[in-house]
């Protein structure tokens, strides 16, 4: 069942979700990055709260004009205009008063969540309201998708993706250096407005698959387990696109293959598993690759501290650096040196001798900066220069036994 | 008869003004900025020279960085008007390299030491322009400059303050700018890198470049710059160094703020 709808063989409907989904996933990862980097993860929570209001009015509007209230571009519009408007109450709160970006965020969402709530349960009792289905705005609500709903979202997301593609350099710029974004002509305001009004645009276009309570995960979860994997901005977008764009897919089919399991909620818990393989497994950055390198670090500090101490005859004191040098056999448990301890300290001892050298010289002072008590100096320095620093050093010394 | 010489004088006057700002690539007028309701910068004049390199100096809270930041339109200023060569500045952004405070700036933002160089270049291309080949080998000769070629592919939080500093220094170099405003370059850096980063101030000045900068050492001033400009909140002096930056403007900018050991540190000819 699961594969059949991965691979789009489970129907019209769940092939439509699973395309919006997927192309809502790319949008909203590729989105949020600019939020995640710009630090304002929670803004995008005030917008999609802010939708509710708007999606009900929209509802009552339609109706009262004689129209199909479900109509989801209608909703959709009368969505975007409360979420502009929360989006411009949270700007106005935090520059103009002295409340903080987080309490007005906080005002804002619960305003407009609760107002949203109150009208849900006025076209309750509206008569053509029972039928409404409102309600699955809140976690999204995947059943009787229709074409032209899939095209809705997929022709948004595209735009979505296409005017991250064209800003993204004024978008980077403004979230690593404001300052001199603004001096390098950049328009800061103007790009903020652009930043969160396509967040607000994935928002709508999010509403029906994933609902306005989770949306904020699809925006933030995908970029933040991508920048366990890169320290290149480009590559943190591009990974946050296929990792949202995955969750959309891969949710979406597992929700289509088993009954009353909710896309919305499910797709959220997809991307999350990605976030902690991300955070588990990344290279480098990843918990076991850090603690692994944290480890080694630890590991080569303490043997050429070691070392260090046996070339100048001094007594190693330290458990932990007498265990490891007996355990690459460089010394015996009492801290005496074997043959090949005494030859890899007298190496050491050079090569500190050197670096106290290279670092003293203004000359060599690019490669002093790669001092960290580990590295080489053969790594850093050519054989003509290390044999200079060697002439200002003086003969090998021995290795007190 | 004395209505008219008074004319002639208002006229000379005028035309000396005009001068003044078509020769200066950085000229400030009436410049006033305010937080909250109190004055950091009020009613500044400074015409900077061009090819010198300017200190601003000032003590603590002169408003030092926020006439730099107001003059660029980073911050907006109550009042005054900033202009290159007699043109409003906002026109020719593009011929000026700023160098914020390290402050200012995301430490944890995933760009590498080239990227960050690269910025410098943003302007050029434009918004959807490719960044090429050889907009890389600018880049990379940039860092050169400033001795950061072995660090290119490290991510710019994992570098120290010093360095840091000097890749600033070389993505304002790939602006290839006329005018160069730096926020206290020398803040909280290595010697090494105080030295780099005056030889290529120095090389820029050579070029005919403009150099303003914000400086809080009293003891360099003689050696690195030019003219100074001194500031307290009111502009204080402005000049070559040997008028602007005496004993007595000193006392009168910084009361009785300026320590004996930095007054001490003072050349005595000055």
């Amino acid at each position: 069942m699961f594969f059949n709808a991965l691979f789009f063989q489970l129907g019209y409907n769940a092939t439509l979700v699973t395309i919006g989904a997927t192309l809502l996933g790319v949008a909203a990862g590729v989105t949020g990055t600019f939020l995640f980097f710009r630090k304002r993860a929670l803004v995008s929570d005030a917008i999609s709260h802010a939708t509710l209001p708007g999606v009900a009015l929209a509802f009552i509007v339609m109706v009262s004009l004689g129209l199909d209230g479900r109509n989801l571009p209608g909703l959709l519009f009368g969505s975007a205009v409360t979420a502009a408007l929360g989006l411009f109450l949270v700007q106005w709160l935090s520059t103009r008063t002295r409340l903080t970006e987080d309490a007005a965020i906080g005002a804002v969402l619960s305003v407009f969540f609760g107002f949203g709530i109150v009208l849900l349960t006025v076209i309750q009792t509206m008569s053509s309201g029972r039928q409404a289905g409102l309600e699955g705005f809140l976690l999204g609500s995947t059943a009787g998708m229709l074409f032209a709903d899939a095209i809705l979202i997929a022709a948004g997301g595209l735009l979505a993706v296409a005017l991250v593609y064209l800003f993204r350099r004024p978008m980077t710029m403004v979230a690593f250096d404001r300052e001199f974004a603004r001096a390098s002509g950049v328009n800061l305001d103007r790009t903020d407005l652009i930043m969160m009004a396509l967040v607000m645009g994935v928002t709508v276009i999010g509403l029906k698959v994933v609902g306005l309570i989770l949306i904020v995960a699809l925006l933030i979860i995908p970029p933040a387990a991508a920048r366990f994997w890169s320290d290149r901005a480009e590559i943190v977008v591009l990974m946050a696109g296929a990792i949202g764009g995955l969750s959309g897919w891969i949710g979406a089919a597992i929700s289509a293959s088993a009954p009353n399991l909710p896309t919305g909620p499910i797709i959220v818990l997809v991307a999350f598993a990605g976030f902690a393989l991300s955070m588990v497994l990344a290279p480098r950055r990843g918990l076991v690759s850090s603690a692994v390198n944290q480890w080694r670090f630890r590991r080569g500090v303490h043997i050429r501290q070691g070392l260090v101490s046996l070339a100048q005859g001094q007594p190693i004191y330290e458990p932990l650096t007498l265990r490891l040098l007996a355990r690459e056999g460089l010394a015996r448990a009492d801290g005496v040196p074997t043959d090949e301890g005494k030859a890899r300290a007298a190496r050491v001892l050079r090569d500190e001798k050197r670096w106290e050298v290279a670092r003293s010289d203004p000359a060599l002072e690019m490669a002093a900066a790669r001092y960290d008590g580990l590295t080489q100096i053969e790594d850093v320095l050519t054989e003509d220069q290390i044999s200079v620093l060697d002439s200002r050093i003086g003969p090998p010394q021995e290795v007190p036994s | 008869m004395v209505n008219v010489e008074l004319k002639v004088a208002g006229e000379e006057a005028e035309i000396q003004e005009r001068d003044q700002l078509s020769q200066s690539p950085f000229a400030i007028r009436g410049l006033t900025v305010s937080y909250d309701q109190k004055p950091a910068v009020f009613s500044v004049d400074a015409t900077f020279e061009k090819g010198r390199m300017t200190a601003i100096v000032g003590p603590n809270g002169a408003g030092k960085s926020t006439l730099l930041k107001a003059a660029l339109g980073i911050v907006t200023p109550l009042s005054g008007q900033t202009t290159m060569h007699g043109l409003p500045l906002s026109e020719q952004m593009h011929r000026i390299a700023y160098v914020p405070q390290r402050a200012s700036v995301d430490w944890d933002f995933p760009v590498r030491v080239i990227d960050v160089v690269l910025m410098g270049l943003y302007r050029k291309v434009g918004l959807l322009g490719r960044i090429a080949g050889t907009d890389r080998k600018r880049a990379l000769q940039c860092l050169e400059r400033v001795g950061m070629t072995d660090f290119a592919t490290r991510q710019i939080g994992q570098l120290s303050g010093g360095q840091q500093q000097r890749v600033f220094l070389a993505r304002a170099l790939a602006q290839d700018a006329d005018l160069y405003v730096l926020d206290e370059p020398f803040a909280g850096v290595d010697a090494a890198t105080e030295t780099a980063i005056i030889d290529v101030l120095k090389e820029l000045r050579a070029e005919g470049r403009t150099i303003v900068s914000v400086h809080h050492d009293l003891s360099t001033v003689e050696d690195y710059f030019d003219n100074v400009l001194l500031l307290n909140v009111r502009k204080v002096s402005e000049g070559p160094v040997a008028e602007a930056f005496t004993d007595e403007l000193l006392q009168a900018a910084y009361g009785g703020k300026l320590a004996t050991a930095q007054a001490g540190a003072l050349p005595a000819a000055i």
